[in-house]
C-alpha cells in the first residue's frame, strides 16, 4: 500500500507539514485566548456597564394635571384616563416598503387612511420632533391586546395610558379655563418650561396657561428590564418613582353665577360679561359667547372644528369680555362725569339745559331719538342718559386732556392686569393719539383733533375701543372709592387632599382720587337710572329686590347694529360687586345687556339669600 | 489480533490503564482517551449550558434544548464508539459511493429540503431535521482522501491538484447554493487540508492562495461594483460588518456587538444567572451560533478559557493522530478532520469575539443541533479508528 504511494509525505516531510498546521493551530488559539482576555479581563468593566445599560428602559410616568375648581370647590376641569395609540417615528423600519406596510397596518387599526397617518405623524413631528406621536386616543382594550401581541409587526408603536382633560360641563367657563396641548418646540426653549420634554402637555391658554406651573405635576419614572425587542421581562421592574400629580387650582369663579351669565348671554347673542368683587378684584363670573367645548381642542386636527374656530364673525375662541374692543356708549358717562367733577368743569348740582341736541362747529350732536330732557343736573342726566349734558362736558374738556387723563387713571385703554393671558388691545382716543394716527397716515381724513372727537368720547363713542373688563375696573373704582383692583380668577392652590398650599395675593394696582361726594352723586344717578321711574333700565331692574346702581349703554359701532351695554354696581348704596355685560348688535342697553346682568345678579343674590336663610355663612 | 500486549519501545504508553475485557470488547482499548475526554467534556458542557441558558425559550418545556442535545450526544457517542471498531480504511474503497452519496445528499435538499430562513439545508425527519451538509464534511474528507491516495500516480502534479480541487469544490459549490456560506467554506478548507496532507506542492498552494484572494476581491468588491452581486445582501453584510460593527449597529454588526458585550460583561468569573445579554435575547441564536457568548457571559473568562482549552486539546489529539496513522489514507483523513475542526472552532469563536465575520458555522460539540453533533462525533470516531488501527498494526510511531 505504501509502496504505491511513496511520494506521499512521510517521516520528516509529513512532520513538517503537521508542524506547520500545529503551529497555525497554536497561533489561532493564541489569538482567541488573547481576544478573550482582552474582552473579559481588560475591558470587562465597560462591557458590563454596557450590558446593564442595554437591558433597561426608562419609562416616563405621566403625572395627572391638577383639577380646576370653582370657588365653592365644584369641579370645572378634571382628568379622565384614556388609552392612546402612540407611534415613535424614529423606531419605524428604515426600509421604505416595510414602513409603508406598517403604516398601512396601523391605519387599519386606527381607522385612519395611510395618508392621514402620515399627516398626523408629520404634524406631530412639527410640534415636537423626537416625541411619540399620538395617532388616536380612546382606543379599545382589544386593540391594545392586538398591538402588544404582535409587537414585532408594529415597531415603535405603543399604547399608553394618558390623562385627558375632562370638562364635566362642556363649554362652561371655557374661556377662563383655556386649553392644554403638547408643548411646542418654541415653548421648549422658554425658561419656565426648562424641565419639560417634547410630548409633555402644558396649558396653552386661559387659567391652564397662567397657572400651568401649579397644575402641572412632576412625571414619575419606571426603569424596567427589557429584552432585545424592548418588551418588559417578568419581574424586571428595577426602579419606580411615582409621579407627583399636579395641584388643584381654585378659581374665584362661582360656577352657578357663571352658568347664569352664560345662559343669559347665549339667549341674547354674541358678547361678553364680567362680574367682579370690587374690593378684591376676584372675578365671580366671566364669559363670552359664542363659546366652545375645550375637549374639542384636544384633537385640533379635525377640520370641521378648525373651520368653526377660524370663523372671524363667530370667533368662539375670542374672549369678548377681555379681548373685545368696542365703543361703550353711555356707560362711559361716569368717567366723563368724574373727569368733569374732579377737574372742576361742573358741580353735581349744576343744571344744564338739554334741548335734545347741540351743534358744535356746524356738526349736530343729538340725544338718542332727539328727545329733549329739559333742565338736568348730574343725577338726572345719568338717570335719563342725557347725551347733551355729557356732550357739553366733552366740549368743555376738549382742549384739555382731563377726560383722557381720568379715563386712563380708571384703566381705559391700558392693560387691566388680568391674571390670564387673554387681554385684548384697546384704545383711548386722545389728541396725542390722533395726531400720531394722522401722522402715520392711518386716519381716513387728515384733520386735527376736534371738539367733536372729545364729545364723542364723552359719551363712549367715536374711536374708543374697550371691553367689559376695563369698564368693570372703572366702575369698581367708583364703587370702592378709587382703588384700581387687579382683576383675577386665580384664588388658591390646593393639594389633592384639599389643603391650601398657596393663596394668591392680588393687591390693588393704584388709587384714583374720587371725592366721596361726587361718588355718592354719581351712584345716586346710576341707581335712579337702573331702578327709578324714567330710568333707562327701570323696566329691567324695577322689580329687582336688591338695590343697584346701573347704567345702560347703546354704542354705535361702524358696520354693525348698535351694541348693547350694561354696567351695574350692587348692592346700592354700598356696592360690593360690579357686573358688566355687552351684546354685539344687541340694540339698546336695556334690551339685551341689562337682562344678562339681571340674570347674573339674580344668581348672585338668590344664592346669598338661600345661604342666609339656610344659616350658611354668607360673605 | 491480540497485539496490544506486545508494544515496541517506540509506542507511547497508554495514558490510562485499560482493563482487559469489556473495554477490549467494546474496542475502547486503543482509543485516544484525551480526545474522547475532550469531546465528551465539550458535549457535556454543551448540554449543561443549554439547560441553563434556554430554560425559558420554549414556553412550557424548559428542557427542550437540553433533552434533545443530550439525545444527540448519546447517539453521537454511540456512533463514535461504533466507528472506533471499524477499520476506517474501508472508507477508502467506498470513496466513489461516499462521494456520490455526499453530492446526492447536498443536492436533494434543493428538492425535498425544508426551508428555514430562506435557506434549504435540511430534510425534515420525524423528531429531527437532518442536515446532510454537516455529515458531508466528514464524507468529503473520507472520499477526497481516497481519491488523493488512489489518483496519486495518475496525471501530472498540476492535473492532480486541479482534480482534487474540482472534486472538493463541487460539493462546496452545492452547499454554497443552498445557501450555506459557512459550511461551504468548511468544505473548501477540508479539501485544502486533505490536499495539503496529501503532499500537494507548496507552490500549488501559493497559486491557490492567490486565486482565493482574487475570488474574494471579485465577490466582495469587483462584482458588486459591476452590479452583479454574487453574495446575497445579508451574506455580504455579515462578512464585512465585523470590520466595523458600530457602523452596522442595527444590522449584522448589532449581533456581533451584542455578542462582544455579552462576553466582555462576563469578566473573570461570569455573571451566572444574572446574565442579561444572552438571557434577554440581546444575543441572537444563543443556543446555536452564539453559544460561546453564553459561556463567556455566564461563566466568564474561566469558563470560556476552559472550553477553548478543550478545543485546543481536541485539535492537538486529532493532529497527533495524523502522525500515528498506519497508512497515508489515515493521515489524510485525520489531517482533514483536524483542520476542519480547528477552522470551525476558530471561525465560530472568532465570530463570537467579534474578530471573524458571521458565517453561520456552528461551534462543534457545543452548538445545539443534531446534525452537527452527530457528524462531529462520527468524525472523532474516525479519528479513534485511525488511532486504534495504528496501534493494532503496530505502526505506531513516536508521537509528541
Amino acid at each position: 500500500m505504501f509502496a504505491r504511494n511513496d511520494h506521499m509525505p512521510q517521516g520528516s516531510r509529513l512532520s513538517l507539514r503537521v508542524a506547520v498546521v500545529g503551529g497555525a493551530g497554536v497561533v489561532l488559539f493564541a489569538i482567541l485566548f488573547f481576544r478573550l482576555w482582552n474582552l473579559q479581563i481588560l475591558s470587562g468593566d465597560e462591557y458590563l456597564a454596557e450590558a446593564k445599560n442595554n437591558r433597561t428602559h426608562e419609562l416616563k410616568v405621566i403625572a395627572p394635571r391638577g383639577d380646576i375648581l370653582d370657588r365653592n370647590g365644584e369641579v370645572l376641569v378634571d382628568n379622565r384616563t384614556s388609552l392612546a395609540l402612540q407611534l415613535n417615528p424614529q423606531k419605524l423600519p428604515g426600509d421604505p416598503a416595510e414602513e409603508r406596510a406598517e403604516l398601512a397596518r396601523l391605519g387599519e387599526l386606527a381607522h385612519m387612511s395611510p395618508r392621514k397617518v402620515r399627516r398626523t405623524i408629520a404634524e406631530g413631528e412639527k410640534v415636537a420632533a423626537g416625541a411619540p406621536v399620538t395617532l388616536r386616543r380612546d382606543v379599545g382594550f382589544d386593540l391594545v391586546a392586538y398591538v402588544e401581541e404582535n409587537q414585532d409587526e408594529f415597531p415603535g408603536v405603543a399604547v399608553q395610558r394618558v390623562f385627558v382633560r375632562h370638562y364635566p360641563d362642556e363649554s362652561r367657563a371655557a374661556h377662563i379655563l383655556g386649553s392644554v396641548g403638547e408643548i411646542t418646540e418654541d415653548e421648549l426653549k422658554e425658561s419656565q418650561y426648562d424641565e419639560l420634554e417634547p410630548g409633555d402637555e402644558i396649558g396653552q391658554s386661559g387659567a391652564e396657561y397662567a397657572y400651568d406651573k401649579f397644575l402641572r405635576g412632576d412625571p414619575g419614572l419606571t426603569r424596567i428590564q427589557v429584552n432585545a425587542l424592548g418588551q418588559p421581562t417578568p419581574g424586571g421592574q428595577l426602579v419606580s418613582i411615582p409621579p407627583t400629580p399636579g395641584n388643584s387650582l381654585k378659581l374665584t369663579i362661582d360656577g352657578d353665577v357663571q352658568s347664569a351669565g352664560e345662559v343669559g348671554l347665549a339667549e341674547k347673542g354674541r358678547g361678553g360679561f364680567i362680574s367682579m368683587d370690587i374690593d378684591t378684584g376676584e372675578i365671580i363670573a366671566l364669559g363670552s359667547y359664542p363659546t366652545f367645548d375645550p375637549s374639542q381642542l384636544i384633537e385640533p386636527t379635525q377640520a370641521e372644528v378648525d373651520e368653526l374656530y377660524r370663523d372671524e364673525e363667530l370667533a368662539p375662541l375670542v374672549n369678548r369680555a377681555t379681548e373685545g374692543a368696542y365703543p361703550t356708549g353711555s356707560i362711559f358717562k361716569i368717567i366723563t362725569a368724574l373727569a368733569a367733577l374732579e377737574s372742576g368743569v361742573i358741580t353735581p348740582d349744576e343744571v344744564v339745559q338739554d334741548n335734545g341736541k347741540i351743534e358744535v362747529g356746524g356738526q349736530p350732536f343729538e340725544n338718542a331719538g332727539g328727545v329733549a330732557h329739559g333742565p338736568v343736573e348730574l343725577r338726572r342726566a345719568l338717570q335719563v342718559s342725557s347725551d347733551v349734558y355729557f356732550y357739553l362736558l366733552g366740549l368743555e374738556m376738549w382742549e384739555t386732556n382731563d377726560l383722557q387723563e381720568e379715563a386712563h387713571k380708571l384703566g381705559i385703554g391700558r392693560p387691566a392686569g388680568f391674571d390670564l393671558p387673554e387681554e385684548g388691545e384697546t384704545l383711548l382716543p386722545s389728541k396725542a393719539w390722533h395726531e400720531q394716527f394722522v401722522k402715520e397716515g392711518l386716519a381716513l381724513e387728515d384733520r386735527p383733533w376736534s371738539a367733536g372727537d372729545n364729545i364723542q368720547l364723552a359719551t363712549g363713542q367715536g374711536d374708543l375701543q374697550t371691553n367689559p373688563l376695563q369698564m368693570a375696573l372703572a366702575y369698581a373704582a367708583l364703587g370702592n372709592g378709587g382703588r384700581i383692583v387687579t382683576p383675577h380668577v386665580g384664588l388658591e392652590v390646593e393639594d389633592a387632599a384639599g389643603r391650601v398650599l398657596k393663596e394668591f395675593d392680588f393687591n390693588p394696582q393704584r388709587r384714583v382720587h374720587i371725592d366721596p361726594g361726587y361718588r355718592t352723586a354719581i351712584l345716586e344717578g346710576l341707581h335712579a337710572a337702573a331702578q327709578e321711574g324714567e330710568g333707562t333700565a327701570a323696566g329691567v331692574f324695577g322689580g329687582f329686590p336688591v338695590d343697584i346702581a346701573g347704567k345702560t349703554g347703546t354704542a354705535e359701532r361702524p358696520g354693525h347694529a348698535d351694541q348693547s351695554w350694561f354696567a351695574a354696581l350692587s348692592p346700592y348704596p354700598d356696592p360690593r360687586i360690579v357686573t358688566v355685560a355687552t351684546v354685539e348688535e344687541g340694540g339698546f342697553g336695556a334690551d339685551s345687556a341689562a337682562p344678562v346682568v339681571l340674570d347674573i345678579l339674580e344668581a348672585i343674590y338668590d344664592k346669598q339669600a338661600a345661604e342666609v336663610s339656610s344659616g350658611g355663612g354668607a360673605e | 489480533m491480540n497485539t496490544y500486549a506486545t508494544r515496541t519501545r517506540n509506542t507511547r504508553p497508554e495514558p490510562f490503564a485499560v482493563r482487559v475485557g469489556i473495554a477490549e470488547r467494546l474496542g475502547l482499548a486503543h482509543m485516544d482517551w484525551p480526545l474522547t475526554i475532550a469531546a465528551v467534556a465539550l458535549i457535556a458542557f454543551s448540554v449543561f449550558v443549554l439547560g441553563e441558558a434556554t430554560q425559558n425559550d420554549i414556553p412550557g418545556d424548559s428542557h427542550y434544548f437540553l433533552e434533545r442535545q443530550a439525545i444527540y450526544a448519546g447517539l453521537g457517542i454511540i456512533g463514535m464508539v461504533l466507528l472506533t471498531r471499524i477499520d476506517y480504511s474501508r472508507f477508502r474503497e467506498l470513496r466513489v459511493g461516499i462521494y456520490t452519496f455526499l453530492c446526492a445528499g447536498v443536492s436533494l435538499v434543493f428538492v425535498f429540503g425544508f426551508a428555514a430562513r430562506g435557506s434549504r439545508r435540511a430534510f425534515e425527519l420525524p423528531f429531527f431535521s437532518f442536515q446532510p451538509s454537516e455529515l458531508g464534511k466528514l464524507l468529503l474528507v473520507l472520499a477526497l482522501a481516497g481519491f488523493v491516495i488512489d489518483g496519486a500516480r495518475r496525471g501530472s502534479a498540476v492535473q492532480r491538484t486541479v482534480r482534487y480541487l474540482c472534486l472538493g469544490l463541487a460539493p462546496a459549490g452545492l452547499v454554497f447554493l443552498q445557501p450555506d456560506l459557512g459550511t461551504s467554506l468548511v468544505y473548501v478548507v477540508a479539501t485544502l487540508a486533505v490536499m495539503y496532507f496529501g503532499g500537494v506542492a507548496w507552490t500549488h498552494f501559493a497559486v491557490i492562495g492567490g486565486a482565493l484572494i482574487a475570488v474574494v476581491s471579485v465577490v466582495l468588491v469587483a462584482a458588486p461594483a459591476a452590479g452583479v452581486p454574487l453574495l446575497k445582501g445579508y451574506q455580504e453584510e455579515r462578512l464585512t460588518s465585523f470590520l466595523n460593527p458600530h457602523e452596522h449597529e442595527g444590522g449584522a454588526g448589532y449581533q456581533q456587538n451584542q455578542s462582544k458585550v455579552a462576553i466582555g460583561s462576563g469578566e473573570l468569573t461570569g455573571r451566572g444567572d444574572k446574565a442579561t445579554q444572552t438571557r434577554l435575547d440581546f444575543v441572537p441564536e444563543r443556543h446555536t451560533d452564539f453559544i460561546f457568548a453564553v459561556i463567556g457571559e455566564r461563566y466568564g473568562f474561566m469558563g470560556a478559557a476552559f472550553v477553548l482549552s478543550l478545543y485546543a486539546l481536541l485539535f492537538w489529539r486529532a493532529l497527533r493522530i495524523t502522525t500515528l496513522s498506519k497508512n497515508a489514507y489515515g493521515t489524510l483523513v485525520a489531517g482533514g478532520i483536524a483542520v476542519a475542526l480547528l477552522f470551525q472552532t476558530f471561525v465560530n469563536v472568532g465570530m463570537n469575539l467579534g474578530i471573524m465575520p458571521i458565517t453561520g458555522i456552528p461551534l462543534p460539540l457545543m452548538s445545539y443541533g443534531g446534525s452537527s453533533v452527530l457528524a462531529t462525533f462520527l468524525a472523532i470516531g474516525v479519528l479513534q479508528s485511525i488511532n486504534v488501527q495504528a496501534h493494532l498494526s503496530r505502526k505506531g510511531r513516536f508521537a509528541w
